[in-house]
């Protein structure tokens, strides 16, 4: 009996230990996003939608790095996807078993996960060198270069999960695989695929390393694509290493909103992809 | 009559050649629509060879100036030039480290409690929990780091750790004084945090590949719940646990901000834990626009070029692990 003692034993205290990684894990999250919620709304007041962001000492708001990242974002995300979704295209209908979709899975996995700051690098290269000066334009550009692989690989799993039968049957009308793909795949589809922008979207609105050396900061309210602008995790990271502490409350509530914004696109994407699956 | 006939015959005839001219259409719409999605694929090869040539572009001089020596010198000084990778390399490979070490046991284990141990009620809140703080960007992880885990840590773990330690022979050296609280170690435990939430997720997918047959007729010989696990779940799991535990390498190794807010950016290998230090992706954000000159800036271009073979080839291997682990799945 003292065999079956002992197994039990291990057993409980192997389990106990899961739980134990369960509740630490858990409750540490929850300590961060707390302490995010406290102090992000201690600060928050309708002047963070109003004014700019302040010279050291002075209140402020974060307008001008609001607008410069959704100005960035929607211009990356207009840049990144009509790419990402055609070479999803391609892979999931023309090519579905050739080789170059085999090799474009691979690579396209790996940029997935590569660090975005070798992206900002790569940017830096290619059009701040170029253009000699840092610029928005580049910015959206590094964030469509993030995008491109997360709406390649939503739109090649979303157009592989559309039933074959339908594709046959439009075909067997004589529509050419063009129409059929506009007309049956995308529409069939439609639920995925935007739940792939909106995935992207939340991956790049919090995307910092790409945007330090390409779009810079710009402590001005700007729009001008050719200059550098303002973005809230840049602001963020200005102002949380600086020693004033009006900054700091700042970068606080600049990343309780960029958390919120984050987390209602990831459950609108979740809550589109659970009513597709309810169809 | 005739005449009728033949106005009809030209009508077939425009008929016929217009439905000829839109079969036409179709084919060339078809044609452009192929080419240009082919050539989209092809944009996502040539964006990562851009990637790769305009590191390696960018990093000649550096490489020119210092050949190898750049990966085995830890000096790095932009005053007189003279420029080295092995503070910043060792310091990504510790921090990444430190936070594998934490990362992958607690991971595994959320996983083993939501696939095996978790209330089916229970199951789908945690595990989109998990997935939706997967998604929080990381200079969240940094600024709560800098904020509260470095000060935290400061004033009552590293004086512990210290005073503890201080008579173990090897442990002495990894945690001697004085406590800065931003660190090497503060780095890891927040790469720890922010790794666990994809480890997590991708764990918890691979035990659910698990047969439930297997794991009843393990049961059904008297197995214990652990032992299901330890000689069931785990060995039928091997490869996909490493391809997801390499994942969250990849991403550590790769991870920007949430370090740079706490390693303190000290160009050195100090023998401690708890002294500053700094990684690859660290020294590139902190001083990529403050570079003054080309040496300088190829250096850390050369960084950048470093880290990107680095997360290239441990990403690949972790692509390879669960690409093979399909395979299986699909036999």
């Amino acid at each position: 009996m003292a065999i079956y003692d002992a197994r039990r034993r291990s057993s409980k205290f192997y389990l106990g230990l899961c739980y134990l990684a369960v509740v630490i894990g858990l409750s540490w999250l929850a300590i961060i996003l707390a302490t995010l919620l406290f102090e992000g709304l201690r600060n928050i007041s309708p002047a963070i939608f109003t004014q700019m962001t302040p010279p050291p000492g002075a209140d402020g708001g974060l307008l001008n790095a609001i607008t410069g990242s959704l100005i960035m974002t929607t211009l990356g995300v207009a840049i990144g996807t009509p790419l990402g979704m055609l070479a999803g295209t391609y892979m999931a209908e023309y090519g579905r078993y050739s080789k170059l979709t085999f090799f474009v899975r691979f690579i396209n996995d790996i940029l997935l996960s590569a660090p975005s700051i070798v992206i900002g690098l790569f940017v830096y290269e290619v059009m701040v060198v170029r253009m000699g000066h840092f610029s928005a334009l580049a910015g959206a550009v590094s964030l469509a270069v993030i995008v491109v692989p997360v709406v390649v690989r939503t739109t090649e799993d979303m157009l592989l999960l559309v039933p074959d039968t339908l594709r046959e049957a439009a075909r067997a009308l004589g529509l050419p695989r063009s129409i059929v793909i506009g007309k049956v795949a995308y529409r069939a589809a439609r639920a995925g695929l935007v739940t792939g922008v909106i995935l992207a979207i939340a991956r790049i609105s919090g995307e910092t390393a790409p945007l330090l050396f390409t779009a810079l900061n710009n402590q001005f309210f700007s729009t001008n694509l050719f200059a550098p602008m303002s973005s809230l995790p840049a602001v963020i990271f200005q102002f949380a290493l600086s020693p004033y502490k009006e900054w700091q409350h700042l970068a606080w509530t600049g990343a309780l909103l960029i958390t919120l914004a984050v987390l209602a696109l990831s459950i609108t994407a979740r809550v589109l992809q659970t009513q597709r699956r309810a169809k | 009559m005739a005449d009728n006939l033949a106005v009809d015959n030209i009508g077939l005839d425009r008929a016929e050649s217009r439905l000829a001219k839109s079969l036409a259409g179709f084919k060339l719409g078809d044609t452009v629509f192929h080419l240009l999605t082919l050539a989209a694929a092809w944009a996502v090869l040539i964006l990562l060879g851009g990637v790769i040539a305009s590191l390696v572009l960018g990093s000649m001089p550096a490489i020119k100036a210092f050949g190898l020596n750049f990966l085995s010198t830890e000096a790095w000084n932009p005053v007189t030039e003279k420029f080295g990778a092995m503070a910043p390399v060792y310091g990504t490979i510790v921090t990444s480290l430190i936070a594998m070490a934490i990362a992958v046991p607690s991971a595994m284990a959320i996983a083993i409690f939501l696939t095996e141990l978790c209330p089916f009620t229970l199951r789908k809140p945690i595990g989109i929990a998990i997935e939706l703080l997967a998604g929080i960007p990381s200079i969240i992880y940094g600024i709560w780091g800098l904020f509260v885990l470095a000060p935290f840590l400061q004033e009552h773990v590293e004086p512990g750790l210290i005073a503890s330690f201080a008579n173990v022979p090897v442990l002495s050296k990894l945690f001697a004084g004085p406590p800065y609280g931003i660190g090497v170690l503060t780095a890891g435990i927040i790469l720890a945090v922010m790794v666990l939430p994809i480890v997590t997720s991708i764990s918890r997918d691979v035990f659910e590949t698990v047969p439930p047959v297997l794991k009843e007729a393990a049961y059904a010989v008297g197995c214990t719940t652990w032992e299901v696990i330890r000689s069931v779940v785990i060995p039928y799991t091997r490869v996909g646990l490493i391809g997801g535990v390499m994942l969250g390498l990849g991403r550590a190794l790769g991870e920007t901000m949430a370090v740079t807010f706490v390693i303190g950016n000290a160009h050195k290998i100090a023998p401690s834990l708890l002294a500053p230090g700094t990684t690859i992706s660290a020294t590139i954000a902190n001083e990529f626009t403050e570079a003054v000159g080309d040496l300088y800036t190829s250096a850390l271009i050369a960084l950048g070029l470093i880290l990107f073979v680095i997360t290239f080839i441990i990403l690949a291997i972790s692509r390879y692990m669960l690409m093979r682990m399909h395979q299986q799945e699909g036999r």
